[in-house]
């Protein structure tokens, strides 16, 4: 008796659910994000490639076309392009499904960030493809691109800033509407990640509007170390955007889909709290060797971007508890029995559970390289580009694509049909192994000494060099294999978008644990959260801001150098 | 706020193995004076020739058992680009750069740093092995960056 009245509970809330749904107007914008996303995963990717091949000594880029455009043009297409289409697409639906819809003038803003960025990334690219901004995604002055490049890169920030302004005024609107409720989950985890999208970006765009009037002559000269410094104070965060964006799929959608709960309310959103204020000091372990910056800063500024692993340590624990809660609640027995109760045929599971264990070495390479000593010795090796690899390319990249086989075909009106799960999960595996080759052997040569983005030279044959070749070569072999996945995953979300059986799939939220416990409201004040995270910024960042500026040297004038 | 009491032992455990980390670092970095490169001194990085000790670089004995190499980077090479120290000696290199921003990286040793044009940055280092050392530049720096490297002969 009583479980049929928790039945008939259940389909109320869904049908609840799908009533709020997400309407035509929002499926189409967050359509348009994902087709631009995945757009830029198959060329972004295909560079990718060219790379890898040229790197191991396999071919040879022609001077119209050189390697490090072909790098310039990858890194801006997968660290720009890919990852910030996919989480604001992502969000608003996400923001549409559990707020019962995008305002219309929300909506309308989420549009003009859209055509803003691709505006500004067409400027950006044009001088790339020129050879006219061959100066990486890092682009550190005095190396000077065109004037065009960096307007390019400020109009892209100004679309994202759109966009995170939108959401905070569906979220504020939602609060208002609803005083007695705390914000759904996707939508609290959207507000932490445009948070740090918008306060992490200013330090960038003071940077990139100083380097339009410097690169146009407008300015003689630039403050190298300061502009480094700004960049880096960006650099980091975004990267946990990221990360953010798909640890919010692990907490919510994924105990869904293995058919489980929400583990601890309260906790996780402590978690995206804690993310959101200590993350965007966390840029600076970039900078520890370094001049101008002495031992005692670098030394805090190593255990702040420390305490970045602290919430990553609980989702750790997160995870797994959901995991075997969920195995044992099906009848799992005995330590490790379980596991074999989780879905493991089903891409949806399968794509996220392999980028939470890839980050388990991810985040220990990530705690490896913050620690002074150890970040002197893979400092601008291969090794960075292997933890680059490993964090974004597996963890963030894998789980983005387990939510495209849900996402995609839920915006469509459309189904996963078992023969597409299944293409899906030959997807996650070449991905996994391609990563395994590639990340692993990044990793090993850099160690070695290998330096990171450098096109393919043996530096005159010296031993040393020749000794790195071997690893190059299972380099471009995980490579070779990684495009096989792009292509299988680009074919996987276009299908799904257009040719997949009309159908009805669902918007996978799941239910906290235990919904009597009572999640204290303050950890929806977000003024609060915010306040933290410009204490802590300002505690990472006047010192050394206000040291670079009063003691600085004379300026550097614009150099081209390719 | 209901914390489960596995959950209290591995963020305890966590925070733990992480200040015991901090705490290496920190005896590491001050104690022993292995703190990475972090010279703080400024120059003209327009006037680097004609500024002392640029104008003149190359490899000095400053002591008993200590050299320092006085060295400039530039777009795609090191000045000088052959050095040669005994085994054994404490060797300074004091960097700078002509014109955009270089790595300093010793392969197979510790040795990395950023040199940065505006600014001086000094690394030092003990040779213990005898050998041909390959000194390469680790931050892209132009069309002609993976032809920037020079060696250091310790003999």
């Amino acid at each position: 008796m009583k479980e049929q009245k928790q039945e008939t509970k259940r389909t109320l809330k869904e049908k609840a659910s799908q009533a709020l749904g997400v309407s035509e107007a929002d499926a189409k914008l967050s359509k348009s994000y994902m087709s631009v996303a995945f757009l830029a995963l198959l060329i972004g990717g295909f560079l990718g490639l060219l790379q890898g091949l040229e790197r191991a000594g396999l071919i040879q880029m022609p001077s119209w076309f050189t390697y490090y455009q072909v790098l310039t043009a990858h890194g801006l297409l997968l660290v720009l392009v890919l990852t910030a289409f996919f989480a604001i697409g992502y969000f608003y639906a996400g923001m549409s499904h559990t707020l019962g819809g995008i305002l219309p003038h929300v909506r309308t803003m989420a549009w003009i960030g859209f055509w803003l960025k691709i505006v500004g990334f067409v400027f950006a690219v044009i001088p790339v493809v020129m050879n006219d901004a061959t100066v990486m995604f890092t682009f550190y002055p005095p190396m000077a691109a065109s004037p065009l490049f960096y307007i390019g890169l400020a109009l892209i920030v100004i679309g994202v800033w759109i966009c995170a302004f939108g959401a905070f005024i569906n979220v504020a609107t939602w609060r208002k509407q609803n005083p007695a409720k705390h914000i759904p989950m996707l939508a609290f985890f959207a507000t932490g990640v445009f948070v740090l999208l918008f306060f992490g970006s200013i330090g960038v765009t003071i940077e990139v509007i100083m380097l339009i009037f410097w690169s146009a002559g407008v300015m003689e000269t630039i403050n190298v170390m300061l502009s480094r410094t700004l960049f880096w104070s960006f650099g980091h965060t975004l990267v946990n955007i990221w990360y953010l964006t798909a640890v919010s799929a692990w907490y919510v959608i994924v105990p869904k889909i293995i058919g489980g709960k929400r583990f601890s309310d309260t906790l996780t959103r402590v978690v995206v709290a804690m993310l959101v204020i200590t993350n965007i000091p966390g840029g600076f372990h970039h900078q520890i060797v370094d001049p101008a910056m002495g031992p005692a800063l670098k030394y805090m500024h190593v255990f702040m971007s420390l305490s970045i692993a602290f919430p990553s340590l609980m989702t750790a624990f997160a995870m797994f508890y959901v995991f075997e809660r969920t195995g044992r609640a099906k009848g799992g027995k005995g330590l490790f029995g379980w596991l074999k109760k989780l879905p493991w045929k089903d891409v949806r599971f399968l794509a996220p559970f392999i980028a939470m264990v890839a980050f388990i070495p991810a985040g220990a390479g990530g705690i490896a390289q913050t620690t002074n000593q150890l970040n002197q010795v893979v400092h601008n090796t291969m090794w960075v580009v292997g933890h680059f690899h490993l964090t974004v390319g597996t963890s963030v990249a894998l789980t983005f694509f387990g939510i495209s086989y849900w996402l995609i075909p839920y915006l469509s009106k459309r189904v996963l049909t078992p023969a597409m799960n299944k293409v899906g999960v030959i997807q996650t595996i070449i991905w996994t192994v391609g990563m395994l080759f590639m990340a692993g052997s990044m990793h090993y040569v850099g160690l070695l000494g290998s330096p990171r983005r450098t096109s393919y030279t043996t530096y005159g044959d010296h031993a040393v060099a020749l000794g790195w070749d071997p690893y190059l070569f299972l380099l471009a072999i995980g490579g070779t294999l990684l495009i096989i996945g792009v292509l299988i995953q680009v074919y996987a979300v276009f299908h799904l978008m257009f040719f997949a059986p009309k159908g009805q799939t669902e918007f996978p939220i799941a239910e906290p644990e235990e919904p009597e416990e009572q999640t204290p409201l303050w950890t929806d004040r977000w003024g609060v959260i915010i306040a933290l995270m410009i204490l802590v910024i300002a505690i990472g960042y006047v010192v050394p801001l206000t040291d670079l500026i009063v003691n600085a040297p004379p300026g550097s004038p614009p150099i081209r150098t390719w | 706020m209901k914390i489960h009491r596995y959950e209290k032992i591995w963020l305890t455990l966590s925070f733990g193995v992480i200040l015991i980390f901090m705490l290496i670092i920190g005896v590491q970095a001050f104690a022993f004076e292995h703190a990475p490169p972090s010279h703080k001194e400024i120059i003209d990085p327009q006037k680097v020739d004609v500024t002392a000790p640029f104008d003149n670089p190359g490899v000095f004995q400053t002591g008993e058992n200590e050299y320092e190499v006085v060295m400039t980077l530039q777009a795609f090479g090191f000045t000088p680009h052959e050095v040669e120290v005994p085994a054994g000696a404490k060797v300074t290199f004091t960097l700078t750069s002509k014109d955009v921003i270089h790595g300093f990286q010793i392969a197979q040793t510790n040795v990395n740093a950023m040199v940065v044009p505006g600014h001086i940055q000094k690394v030092t280092q003990t040779f213990s092995k005898p050998g041909e050392y390959l000194v390469l530049c680790n931050e892209y720096c132009g069309i002609g960056h993976e032809m920037m490297a020079m060696t250091i002969t310790v003999k």
